[in-house]
């Protein structure tokens, strides 16, 4: 029974890894959707240029989100399966896991939104494009403060 | 030339005040007023359009009430690389896209069978049936409605002109020192607010045309179900083995141009540049997003088809484990 839980361990790290630098690209590439990069300097970087270009960033974006979504489908039933057996969710996991599904749905409504027959009245456009931003600042704050506490995603069983 | 400009001025003033009581006497269909919810398409002939700019006046004046009223001095902006768009002493200017002339004619001269002949045609915002100015907004200021007509929301946009960078046309146009951001961080953020075509949304929804549509005294332009303006331009076009401009064009937009004269030919003749766009073909600058959005729905399954592997996977390992112990 170790071995595989050690196995999974490490997939586990790899996979974060992966994770938290597919969440730093949504959040520039995410960033990059407010016309910000250009005025502050961020495309006058060298290699960076890109940034200021709307199109290219949305397009990241999506392939991002896509990859996301793979991403958090598979520890979503990684955990039913098998996750749950080996360790316990924090407390402030809860809390990321409410704040991720927030935006991902408002995510999900951009994208419908951006579909060539779907019309959102004007209240709900807004309020999608807002609450959006507005769940990844909380989520950044909350990483950030989850940090500051070192207060990570799991908990061992026995711990 | 001579003989155009000379029908202009007379027509200015006679023609378009009968074809403005004339059109306004009729009464508009449900499906006209949007009413009815379905895509609403303009139909553009260029060959009746004689240049008078009645319809641009009239927009000027229909639309006077939504121009934008700065506060001066503008708050100062940061960093210094912001410039200020300030059409606001500028608000006569009628020969381009500004945010207080949202249509202007173009002019094209071309020769067609050896012959040099002028056309003219109303420009402004295409009503794009997926736009990327209203998908791209960040804020949810620019939004497309039912009836075909893409609006940016005066009391919400904060002037980044996002919309006018990623529209093929280039169409809005901002002007700096009025809306929401002078509430926020002015000298941070937003740069007043950005001003197009609105098709006259709250006059449709008073069961009345355009205002550009109602005082043209040639009827240049006709509004109505976008089905049945294609169809009608699809007649006019094969009638005088003309050309379709706005039916594909990104994707597909609501303001259809119908030429005796290709509009490769057109775009070169016409003067191009800030405020006055090209007529050049344009691919769907949304495609990326629709095809994306495909693999959005794949990738969870990939991602539930992985995890269940790796259970099985695990289960069958484990199995054999204890096997071999027994
Ligand atoms: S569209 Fe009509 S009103 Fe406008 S310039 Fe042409 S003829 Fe005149
Ligand atoms: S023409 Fe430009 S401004 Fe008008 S709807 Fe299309 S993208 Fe938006
Ligand atoms: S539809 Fe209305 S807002 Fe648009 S150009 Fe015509 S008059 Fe102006």
């Amino acid at each position: 029974m170790k071995t595989y839980a050690r196995e999974s361990a490490a997939d586990r790290k790899w996979l974060k890894r992966f994770y938290i630098m597919l969440f730093a690209v949504m959040a520039f590439t995410g960033f990059g959707q407010m016309p910000i990069f250009k005025r502050y300097y961020i495309a006058d970087v060298p290699g960076l240029g890109w940034s200021a270009d709307y199109y290219k960033t949305h397009y990241i974006h999506y392939v991002g989100a896509a990859l996301l979504l793979g991403l958090l489908a598979y520890w979503m039933v990684d955990y039913l399966l098998t996750g749950r057996r080996e360790f316990r969710l924090t407390g402030s996991a809860y809390v990321r896991i409410a704040l991720l599904a927030g935006i991902v749905i408002t995510g999900i409504f951009r994208v419908l939104k951006n579909l060539p027959d779907v019309v959102f009245s004007p209240g709900f456009t807004m309020f999608i494009d807002i609450a959006h931003l507005g769940f990844m600042m909380v989520y950044l704050m909350a990483a950030l403060i989850f940090l500051i506490f070192r207060s990570g995603w799991t908990q061992g069983i026995d711990d | 030339m001579t003989t155009s400009i000379s029908r202009r001025t007379f027509l200015k003033g006679g023609l378009a005040a009968a074809g403005a009581i004339a059109a306004s006497s009729l009464p508009l269909p449900a499906a006209v007023k949007g009413e009815t919810g379905q895509e609403l398409a303009t139909l553009i002939d260029i060959r009746k359009c004689i240049g008078c700019e009645a319809c641009v006046e009239a927009c000027k004046e229909a639309n006077a009430a939504k121009f934008p009223e700065p506060e001066k001095p503008f708050p100062k902006m940061y960093p210094s690389r912001v410039k200020v768009s300030d059409w606001s002493d500028k608000r006569e200017v009628m020969d381009r896209l500004t945010p207080y002339n949202w249509v202007f004619i173009q002019e094209a001269r071309v020769t067609v069978n050896g012959k040099e002949e002028t056309y003219t045609f109303p420009r402004r915002c295409m009503h794009c049936q997926n736009p990327p100015c209203a998908d791209l907004c960040p804020w949810g200021a620019a939004r497309k409605l039912k009836n075909g007509i893409t609006r940016i929301d005066a009391d919400i946009c904060l002037g980044g002109a996002k919309c006018e960078k990623v529209c093929p046309w280039h169409i809005p146009q901002r002007q700096t020192g009025v809306g929401l951001y002078l509430d926020i961080l002015p000298g941070l953020a937003g740069n007043g607010v950005m001003y197009k075509c609105d098709r006259c949304y709250n006059r449709l929804e008073a069961g009345k045309l355009p205002a550009c549509i109602e005082v043209c005294p040639e009827n240049v332009q006709k509004i109505g179900p976008r089905a049945e303006i294609i169809k009608e331009a699809h007649a006019i076009a094969k009638e005088i083995n003309g050309y379709i401009y706005g039916e594909k064009e990104n994707g597909g937009t609501n303001t259809i141009y119908v030429s005796p004269v290709p509009f490769k030919d057109l775009n070169r003749a016409i003067e191009k540049g800030p405020g006055r766009p090209h007529l050049k073909p344009v691919s769907d600058a949304m495609a990326h997003a629709d095809n994306l959005a495909k693999a959005m729905v794949i990738a969870p399954i990939a991602g539930i088809a992985a995890a269940a592997g790796k259970f099985y996977a695990a289960s069958k390992k484990r199995g054999q484990h204890e096997e071999g112990r027994k």
